[in-house]
């Protein structure tokens, strides 16, 4: 499982904060944090700066990667603040992410193939959000086959379902597990990832709701997730579902984090 | 006790099938249509839209109860095209250019709906001069907008610009809404107001336009 920590997003307070004193302290201890709780990509998101978003991100990558040896996630639906964090990025970067609405994958492709990057793509439709399971996969074949067409290897392209909501419609939940299932099928080589939280908006209880699905979701193949690594809950699922599922060699990981005091 | 008690519990529970029933009795027994509006099926739906502000009941409790009420309303229609019963206002709503999300913006249209106003809904990826055009034609006392991304936010301002070279901007309030929409912005683009959910749309769209 490819893990990417979620907790630098300026849309929490204490990171908007942070952000708007450069308190460069603070970001780089939520880095580390995630990171020695078992991220593998560190997510940095600006988005609620509005126009100061690009000079922001390109801030918090230098802050983060000046003090660690990090890969990071650089998340934004702005191709053109995406397209300034790139430079300035070290090692290679996960780009969060293109989609198939207008103008988010043309004016990224100059800049995905101007390096090695991993590229999330998100199953959004031209002009609607995809509501069934095969609304879903057609999104994410057209992506991947324009991906790798200009050049991406399939291996570096992670497809996110999109997920939605279970409150609203209540077969958001399989559709989007189906979806995974058919991708990790039709694409061998290529990933899918996705946040947790959508999932569960309009319920009480998220936190139960979020490590069910992750469960399920990569009982269905997925093989990564935009979570909060330091949640010892979430994390506890993570590892011994991964262990279920027969891709932890000698239970090691899992017994490793027990016998670290991470399991709960 | 209300009256129409039986429905007021059907509407709660989002149970169609009672609701439906007893909407069709008290009608049959002639009640006054405009107090059935507001004391079974609006006050109702206003009870529900603050508990789910409070966190008591949720999502889906809400679009069962609003269901219910559309299905009740359904009776009721052809004393709204004789003009019996009043509307509190028409709402014109849409999620602004370039943005494709459409769930906050339902619930919201669906809640206002709820609460006696008539609602236009434009969908998504709203171009300003379609709120315009639509804004013309309906003359809405509310124009409701979503955005749920950073990068669509400014098509807010873009429309609220729009409305004003249209020369119609004093004429209709403007409300927005979104995820990363707040309070201040609504202030910086010289919207009306903003609301958080869409329980709190409803008092919004209310005190903007001086009911209750």
């Amino acid at each position: 499982m490819i893990i990417v920590g979620e907790k630098i997003n300026a849309s929490r307070t204490s990171i908007k904060e942070a952000v708007e004193k450069q308190d460069a302290d603070f970001i780089v201890r939520i880095a580390k944090e995630q990171i020695e709780a078992g991220a593998d990509y560190v997510d940095v998101n600006a988005g609620t700066f509005v126009e100061k978003e690009a000079e922001h991100l390109c801030w918090l990558v230098e802050t983060i990667q000046d003090a660690l040896d990090v890969q990071l996630c650089l998340d934004s639906p702005s191709p053109s603040a995406l397209s300034e964090a790139v430079k300035v990025c070290k090692g290679e970067p996960m780009i969060n992410s293109v989609s198939m609405e207008e103008g988010r994958l043309k004016q990224l492709l100059p800049t995905l193939v101007s390096r090695p990057c991993q590229v999330i793509a998100l199953c959004m439709g031209r002009t609607s959000m995809p509501t069934t399971t095969s609304e879903r996969v057609e999104v994410g074949s057209e992506l991947i086959k324009e991906l790798t067409d200009n050049g991406i290897p399939l291996e570096n392209i992670h497809v996110d379902p999109l997920i939605q909501p279970v409150s609203v419609d209540i077969r958001m939940g399989i559709a989007a597990l189906e979806a995974i299932g058919r991708i990790m099928n039709d694409f061998p080589g290529v990933n899918t990832i996705c946040g947790l939280s959508n999932i569960s908006f309009g319920l009480p209880e998220r936190h139960l709701i979020n490590r069910n699905f992750l469960a399920l979701a990569m009982s269905h193949g997925l093989s990564g997730a935009i979570l909060d690594p330091t949640d010892t809950q979430i994390m506890s699922t993570l590892l011994s579902v991964n262990m279920l599922l027969g891709h932890d060699e000698y239970c090691e990981n899992y017994i490793d984090a027990y016998q670290n005091g991470r399991l709960g | 006790m209300n009256d129409f008690q039986v429905v007021v519990d059907a509407v709660h529970k989002g149970d169609i099938k009672t609701a439906v029933a007893e909407t069709q009795k008290a009608l049959d027994k002639g009640a006054d249509v405009q107090e059935f509006l507001d004391k079974a099926l609006i006050a109702t739906m206003d009870d529900v839209g603050e508990n789910f502000s409070k966190g008591i009941t949720f999502v889906p409790q809400m679009l069962r109860s609003a269901k219910t009420m559309q299905e009740c309303m359904k009776l009721l229609a052809s004393s709204f095209q004789e003009g019996a019963v009043k509307s509190k206002g028409k709402v014109l709503i849409g999620t602004v250019k370039g943005d494709l999300h459409d769930i906050g913006k339902n619930l919201v249209a669906m809640m206002l709906e709820g609460a006696g106003f008539i609602i236009t809904d434009l969908g998504v990826d709203v171009h300003p001069d379609k709120f315009v055009h639509k804004a013309q034609e309906i003359e809405p006392d509310i124009i409701a907008m979503s955005a749920l991304l950073s990068t669509t936010m400014p098509s807010m301002p873009l429309t609220i610009e729009a409305l004003e070279k249209a020369g119609i901007r004093d004429k209709v309030k403007v409300i927005i809404g979104g995820a990363p929409v707040t309070g201040k912005y609504a202030k910086e683009i010289k919207a009306d107001s903003y609301g958080s959910d869409a329980g709190a749309s409803v008092n919004l769209a209310k005190s903007l336009l001086g009911l209750s």
